[in-house]
């Protein structure tokens, strides 16, 4: 168990380049104890990428810096690896009816300056960053509570007509209460994330140098961050939580390249890896033995639609069916075995695994390959206008081979011409999707911000939602998903959003293609190495050999 | 020759308004909005965004950001912040600049020692085996490409034979910086020691070569003195360029053994659209250019006392 995960998103960054965002959940532990002798006090090193900005909790959204902050910041809640809700640093988080909850803190618990963690520190903290003058960029995590906009108005150069939300209110020191605009059934789930960190007293004297140098409550404390070079945590030794680190520290070292880091890991330079380069992935498990990593995380790839373009909308909105062809037409298992060399499961879904409310047939036939039934679909849809379709990726991700894949899957089930249309990279990518340029498909994809099916229905296909680039606009299915977010129980909710997946093959906002995961490895220095729903190490569990 | 300095050093002038201009408005006119990038696939509000436009003063139209620019660069040694660390882009230029500076003048001397060494020898042996053994090793080095070079060297001496890690760990030690140094400099070397050649066999046949043989002179001083001096001036004139070159072009060299450089800062910086970024690194640049190429010019004089300035 550690604590909860940053949204990430990995630019143009070798293989995964997906965007998205991630919480943390908790390994089983032990099944590779007793291995060899352990020095508690033993230093390990991880392969990372400089932040690429501040260390701040509510602004941290990328995986270079969520690494960090898991290690500096504990939240009030974490989760285990089946999706369910751990105690961190409270100890009960309580609500009867989704809308009013009540948080009561583990007294004695203590940020790294020896200060108290209150609940003050974290009502300060979530007034700071909800505050659009501080312009974090996670502050829409807050929009649940009530008076958000106050706070944070939507329009430009809006100023706050608020000091601080109105829906919290300190009880007492340990206790305070959280009142959303409307019923959430899941979130409890949410104040794992990042974003929902304390900050201590000294922070608001001068921010940007508390970026710099950030002093958490979480199970490590910052030692030193050399730019582009490395940054240092050491243990936290009055650490009160139950994931206090069983080594003395980790060293964030930071390399350029994944071949680099491989290389290094070989010649015993660095000791975890987060992700092996397209290069070695052949040869890594050979190299590594059972120190080679292998397991599925919580993120997706898709094909998102650009229902603006005019191919999907004129002279009438395109027929679902036709999109379900499309889907149909790929051959998931064969390219993810060939071309992205077994590092990808073929997807059955929209909601990846490892999360509440995951079922292992989400999307029905339609990611089957059935190149006869794709014809067919397609044909009783209209067909494709122009019979023509393209597929935007960004071209520094090393998304190419698989696009070209999908491609030539797509054109010999159904003859549909498909050609990939490369932007050179992620930032021209997202500039094509934001001035809605895309011409018919892009590639997409996420990671999970908390492990419930709503944060990979609702955040992505909801009108207006963040993640909702194509356009994709149903009032039917925003109203099903209003229900189920105003679910009595968290049960409720979930099942409710697992019948509005079943639901999606009659709207196809996107064609699911395959699920995320981590292919990684360790060095000889360390054991009991795991990684958590968002593919990234569990700092405090690695244990150091003597 | 000091009217020559001083006319030298007022031409760098326009010449540093130009480029930082022309790398501005290139880094300007690329697609994608580097406060949009900072949020990614999630995106965020319009008003956190205007709010960073307006922070980094994006929302003023280019001439007014190149303006603020250049003055708080000229009056203030300000060369702004990153958009997305925050950083003061000094302290960024001057962590990435002392690697990469050590890294090119490390490989600036392996290419004059060895270099020039292989030019003298095939120079002076023109026609012979060495001549010929050396043609052929500096035409296998020309043709072969940065990264292949580096492959090799760290598969051999890192992989093989383990004389070296394979990569430059953040400390940066001379030791380590052996392998991309001789990795960097050996297109250069390769060159230097084509040039020195050719012009040393030329040379050789010049009339006050013979003279100086005439008199009587030790081989050593002909060849030390007389022939060396006249000789170098074209294997001057490129390595001046080339210290320039080093410096910009030890982009490939540092990702290969993952140096914290210039090479990385840059492309880095065009990827996510730090254009101030890219505009004070390609001036520290140019400055170092303007500066190796003044130095050539005034060493001419040294060199070959029939050149005067003016």
């Amino acid at each position: 168990m550690r604590g909860a995960k940053s949204a990430k998103w990995v630019a143009g960054a070798i293989v995964v380049a997906l965007a998205a965002t991630a919480c943390g959940g908790g390994a089983d532990k032990g099944d590779n104890a007793g291995k060899g002798d352990v020095d508690p006090n033993g230093i390990y090193s991880v392969e990372v990428g400089e932040p690429e900005k501040l260390l701040h909790p509510a602004d941290t959204m990328e995986s270079n810096g969520s690494i960090v902050m898991s290690g500096l910041f504990s939240q009030l809640v974490d989760y285990d690896a089946d999706g369910k809700l751990v105690m961190v640093n409270a100890e009960s988080v309580e609500s009867k009816d989704s809308k009013l909850w009540t948080v009561k803190l583990k007294p004695g618990w203590t940020f790294h300056d020896g200060t108290k963690v209150t609940a003050e520190s974290y009502v300060k903290a979530w007034n700071w960053a909800a505050n659009i003058n501080n312009k974090q960029g996670n502050a829409s995590w807050y929009a649940d509570i009530k008076g958000f906009e106050a706070l944070h108005p939507e329009a430009e150069g809006a100023k706050p007509t608020a000091e601080a939300l109105e829906g919290l209110k300190v009880v007492d020191e340990n206790t305070f209460t959280i009142e959303l605009a409307n019923a959430v059934p899941y979130f409890g789930y949410k104040l794992g994330y990042e974003v929902f960190s304390p900050l201590p007293e000294s922070f608001y004297k001068d921010p940007a140098a508390a970026g710099e140098k950030p002093v958490g409550n979480g199970p490590y404390k910052f030692k030193s961050w050399e730019h582009k070079k490395q940054i240092e945590l050491t243990r936290f030794d009055d650490y009160k939580g139950a994931d206090k680190a069983k080594n003395g520290g980790v060293i964030l070292k930071n390399y350029s390249t994944l071949e680099t880091a491989y290389e290094d890991l070989k010649s015993g330079n660095v000791d975890v890896l987060r992700q092996i380069g397209p290069k070695d992935l052949p040869v890594y498990r050979g190299d590594l033995g059972d120190r080679a990593v292998d397991q599925p995380y919580s993120a997706i790839q898709t094909l998102a639609v650009a229902f603006y373009a005019d191919q999907w909308k004129t002279p009438k909105p395109v027929n679902p069916k036709v999109i379900q062809g499309l889907s149909m037409a790929i051959d998931r298992a064969t390219i993810t075995k060939t071309v992205l060399q077994g590092t990808r499961d073929p997807a059955t879904g929209w909601v990846a695994k490892g999360v509440l409310g995951y079922t292992a047939d989400g999307s029905g036939d339609v990611a089957k390959f059935d190149p006869a039934k794709a014809k067919a679909l397609i044909a009783e849809g209209g067909g494709v206008p122009n019979n023509e379709i393209t597929i935007q990726f960004n071209s520094d991700g090393g998304h190419k081979e698989w696009v070209e894949a999908v491609c030539g899957s797509i054109t010999s089930a159904t003859g549909v011409k498909c050609t990939g249309d490369a932007k050179p990279d992620f930032q021209a990518d997202l500039q094509a999707r934001k001035s809605k340029q895309v011409k018919s498909f892009y590639r997409s994809g996420w990671v999970l911000d908390y492990p419930v099916n709503a944060n990979f229905i609702s955040d992505l296909f909801r009108t207006g939602a963040g993640g909702n680039q194509g356009g994709f606009t149903s009032p039917e299915l925003d109203a099903k998903i209003a229900a189920a977010d105003t679910a009595p129980s968290l049960d409720e909710s979930v099942k409710a959003y697992q019948a509005i997946e079943k639901d999606l093959v009659n709207y196809m906002p996107s064609i699911p293609l395959w699920y995320y995961k981590v292919n990684a490895g360790f060095s000889e220095k360390v054991q009991n190495v795991k990684y958590a729903q968002d593919g990234d190490p569990i700092l405090d569990l690695v244990e150091v050999k003597k | 020759m000091g009217r020559y300095v001083a006319r030298r050093l007022l031409q760098m002038i326009p010449v540093f308004f130009g480029t930082t201009l022309l790398i501005f408005l290139m880094v300007y006119s690329l697609p994608g909005d580097p406060v949009a990038g900072l949020f990614g696939d999630k995106g965020t509000d319009p008003a956190t965004l205007a709010a960073l436009r307006h922070q980094h003063g994006l929302d003023l139209p280019w001439w007014h950001q190149y303006y603020n620019y250049i003055t708080g660069i000229l009056f203030h040694f300000d060369f702004g912040s990153q958009i997305r660390s925050g950083r003061d882009i000094i302290d960024v230029i001057g962590s990435a600049f002392p690697v990469t500076l050590r890294l090119a003048l490390f490989a600036f001397v392996i290419e004059i020692v060895l270099g020039l060494t292989l030019g003298i020898v095939a120079g002076l042996k023109a026609g012979k085996l060495v001549d010929n053994l050396i043609l052929i090793l500096t035409l296998l080095i020309i043709s072969m490409p940065v990264f292949v070079l580096g492959f090799i060297v760290k598969s051999v001496f890192a992989f093989q034979l383990g004389w070296i890690d394979p990569n430059v760990s953040t400390k940066e030690t001379w030791g380590e910086l052996i392998a991309p140094a001789v990795v960097l400099g050996s297109l250069s070397l390769a060159y230097v020691a084509r040039l020195t050649r050719t012009s040393m066999a030329e040379n050789l046949r010049a009339d006050y070569v013979r003279t100086a043989v005439a008199k009587g002179l030790p081989k050593r001083r002909v060849i030390g003195v007389h022939l060396m001096r006249n000789s170098m001036i074209p294997v001057v004139t490129f390595l001046g360029t080339d210290i320039g070159a080093l410096m910009g072009g030890a982009v490939i060299t540092e990702g290969i053994f993952n140096v914290k450089g210039v090479g990385g800062l840059i492309y880095e910086s065009v990827i996510r659209r730090e254009g101030l970024t890219v505009v004070g690194v390609v001036t520290v640049l140019v400055v170092v250019y303007l500066i190796a190429s003044l130095l050539v010019d005034l060493l001419y004089a040294v060199m070959d006392p029939r050149i005067r300035y003016a």
